[in-house]
């Protein structure tokens, strides 16, 4: 066991465990704090794979930028535990079920994935360092790159029209 | 035992860097205090604490000594475990960006190469961008649990503000990665050391920048999120005692920060003005590297001392003018400046023809 | 409507030139301000170890005095009382017995003598209307103390120091104070 494996199992039981706590708390705001450590801890594995742009990027996108205003949202509705609609039977039985089928769904599609062998490479890969994922970006994929920048204009140029609307 | 067969020399210089870090900007948040009341007093034509030690130096440890002993209250109606959490998130977030600071150049101990740099990642303003931006949860989780109606709407001002001036920051300082080329501090530093300070060639860039920091520490003109005469204390009236003081010392260590982010990004870093540095550590040997520190905090210094400044002089921004002036001035502006930058970098790159 | 002042500044509501909008320019000027002032020097003083001067009439606590050779000059006439506009002043009076002739300098004393503090005004009537020179307002002042009662001044608080054997602090509480002629 070196110091990466230690910090992988610790890093995999905090993602599960936060993820876990996403679901399970009753609190919203919990909830949200719980997805943020979740963010966190796959950073965490971004870093040990070398992948340290986007690690980061995930903290600024995910935790720094989109889980404020989930906060925000949350904050201003002031959800609590008493206002929680209660859902039927019928819809948690459905909801149960819709479960089971995607277990099953990942068990099969797991069941395969063994023999691709080709495991991460932990700290020896440099393709999530800037300079290498910068040149992949800006030669092999930048059209795609840039139809993905129009899309994020025209999202906020839909906001902005939304918004106008008085 | 496999399990310890750890570098443990890098280990233990690490720790010992953490930690001397961390008192360091500790105590320097704690005389920033002390100066922030001394310049508040010049200004004002007073002479500000003098009674504690000479000239009041002792008064930082007077007024901590002061806010341990007070009673501590946690209202009956908050969330007692995010109540107590918002200080502690707002002073770690405030401590986490030292980890990328090159303080200054190297030190030789017994043959080793020791880095006065707790890391040097290869993605250096990305962490300082990423911390700077998980600061908002310091003053929203407390505000939000105070459960207070002031403490949440300044607890929700602040973050506003301090998402929409990261915007611009973001944006002013992709024009400095145009012109550097890399993301790591330490390089960034080396690049400057031979007196082109990127403040030459950015100047533009440092404004916006220098402005974005003044919003993200809270500072006058942009200390909306405690502004005393409009929502009674700001995020963290509910906060007594040493809680209080977390997110009152959390401020001056950010303050502190910046200022070195600063130094760091425009103004050559560790980097001794008019002396070649590799000369230096010929003849100096690792007492050039404490120069270079001591050439930082004084370069530091004077920044914080222009924070204050400002903070004494300038009034506060009506909230309306805090929002135009980030989202319709900085940003429009920064995006300008680097869109100038991309073209002028380009023309460089391509010898001054297209 | 009519301005009751020749001194009214209407408020300027013109819109802000393009200097004053980037504020840069004006921010710089304040500071220039600011930073003169920082430089200046300070008007402060430090109190408990620099003093400001008095003026020549200041009329602070009030001692009752003693002649040179350290006798108490009031003989409890009452005068200051009555010329007491805020009624602090009380007294008792007592005979000067044998034997006493070193203590009092009349044959009759105050027995009791008070002075309340917080009724006093410090109009300084009372050292006017004395005859005997007895009742002085001196230099000393602020004064603080837990309790109300405190500051009713008995004649203990009031007695200067004899000049005999302590004249340095008869000195200092006497201070350098010209008495109104």
């Amino acid at each position: 066991m070196n110091i990466s494996q230690i910090l992988f199992w610790i890093l995999t039981v905090l993602a599960l465990g936060s993820a876990l706590g996403v679901v399970l708390s009753k609190n919203p705001v919990y909830s949200v704090l719980c997805l943020i450590v979740t963010f966190f801890a796959i950073s965490g594995h971004y870093i040990l794979l070398n992948a340290q742009f986007l690690a980061i990027v995930n903290i600024i996108v995910y935790a720094g930028a989109i889980m404020v205003l989930f906060l925000f949202v949350i904050m201003l509705m002031n959800l609590n535990a008493e206002v929680e609609p209660q859902k039927s039977k019928i819809l948690k039985f459905a909801g149960f079920i819709a479960g089971l089928c995607l277990f099953l769904v990942i068990v099969a599609a797991l069941k395969n994935a063994e023999a691709k062998t080709q495991a991460a490479q932990l700290a020896s890969g440099d393709i999530g360092l800037i300079k290498n994922l910068g040149t992949a970006l800006f030669n092999d994929y930048v059209l795609p790159f840039e139809i993905s920048s129009v899309l994020f204009l025209s999202a906020m140029v839909g906001a902005v029209v939304i918004g106008k609307k008085e | 035992m496999v399990l310890l067969s750890f570098d443990w020399f890098l280990i233990i210089e690490k720790a010992i860097l953490i930690s001397i870090v961390i008192v360091a900007s500790l105590v320097i948040a704690m005389y920033e205090t002390w100066g922030e009341r001394k310049v508040a007093a010049f200004i004002q034509d007073r002479i500000g604490p003098d009674r504690a030690g000479f000239g009041g130096i002792l008064q930082p440890l007077a007024d901590g000594m002061k806010l341990f002993m007070k009673e501590e209250i946690i209202p009956n109606s908050s969330n007692k475990f995010l109540f107590v959490m918002g200080p502690g998130l707002a002073m770690l977030t405030a401590m986490m960006t030292s980890a990328v600071i090159p303080w200054g150049g190297h030190l030789e101990i017994m043959g080793r190469t020791v880095p006065l740099q707790i890391a040097d990642i290869n993605i250096g303003i990305l962490y300082v961008f990423g911390v700077v931006s998980l600061g908002v949860y310091g003053v929203m989780i407390g505000g939000w649990a105070s459960n207070n109606k002031f403490s949440l709407m300044a607890a929700l001002r602040g973050a506003s503000q301090m998402i929409s001036y990261e915007l611009a920051m973001g944006l002013s300082l992709i024009a400095l990665l145009m012109l550097t080329g890399t993301l790591s501090l330490r390089t960034i530093v080396e690049q400057q050391s031979t007196g082109h300070w990127n403040i030459w060639y950015q100047p533009l860039g440092f404004i916006i920048f220098f402005v974005c920091a003044l919003a993200e520490c809270n500072r006058t003109p942009f200390d909306l999120p405690e502004a005393e005469s409009e929502l009674n204390f700001g995020y963290h009236q509910e906060y007594s005692s040493m809680k209080l003081g977390f997110y009152l010392f959390a401020e001056y260590v950010n303050m502190f920060i910046s200022c070195v982010i600063m130094a760091t990004l425009f103004f050559g870093g560790y980097d001794i003005p008019f002396v070649n540095d590799a000369h230096l550590y010929e003849i100096w040997g690792n007492w050039a590297a404490l120069a270079q520190v001591v050439m930082l905090m004084a370069k530091v210094i004077f920044g914080i001392f222009v924070f204050m400044w400002i903070r004494w002089t300038v009034p506060r921004f009506r909230y309306d003018q805090l929002m135009n002036l980030g989202w319709k001035g900085l940003i429009p502006l920064a995006l300008a400046n680097m869109v100038i930058t991309a073209v002028v970098a380009l023309l460089k790159y391509n010898n001054w023809h297209f | 409507m009519q301005s009751l002042t020749n001194r009214v500044k209407p408020v300027d509501r013109k819109p802000m030139t393009f200097l004053e909008k980037i504020y840069l320019w004006e921010i710089a000027k304040g500071m220039m301000i600011t930073i003169k002032h920082f430089f200046r020097r300070k008007p402060t003083i430090k109190y408990p170890e620099e003093k400001r001067e008095f003026s020549s009439v200041f009329r602070g606590l009030h001692i009752l005095n003693r002649d040179e050779q350290g006798r108490e000059r009031c003989t409890a006439c009452g005068l200051c009382a009555v010329a007491c506009p805020a009624e602090a002043i009380t007294m008792e009076a007592a005979e000067r017995k044998k034997g006493e002739e070193h203590l009092y300098r009349e044959e009759k004393y105050a027995a009791r003598y008070e002075i309340n503090m917080l009724r006093c005004i410090f109009c300084g009537l009372c050292e006017e209307a004395c005859p005997k020179d007895a009742i002085y307002l001196s230099q000393t002042f602020t004064p603080s103390n837990l309790t109300r009662a405190q500051f009713i001044y008995k004649k203990d608080d009031l007695l200067i120091p004899d000049p005999n054997k302590d004249p340095e602090l008869y000195a200092k509480a006497l201070g350098d104070r010209k008495k109104p002629q």
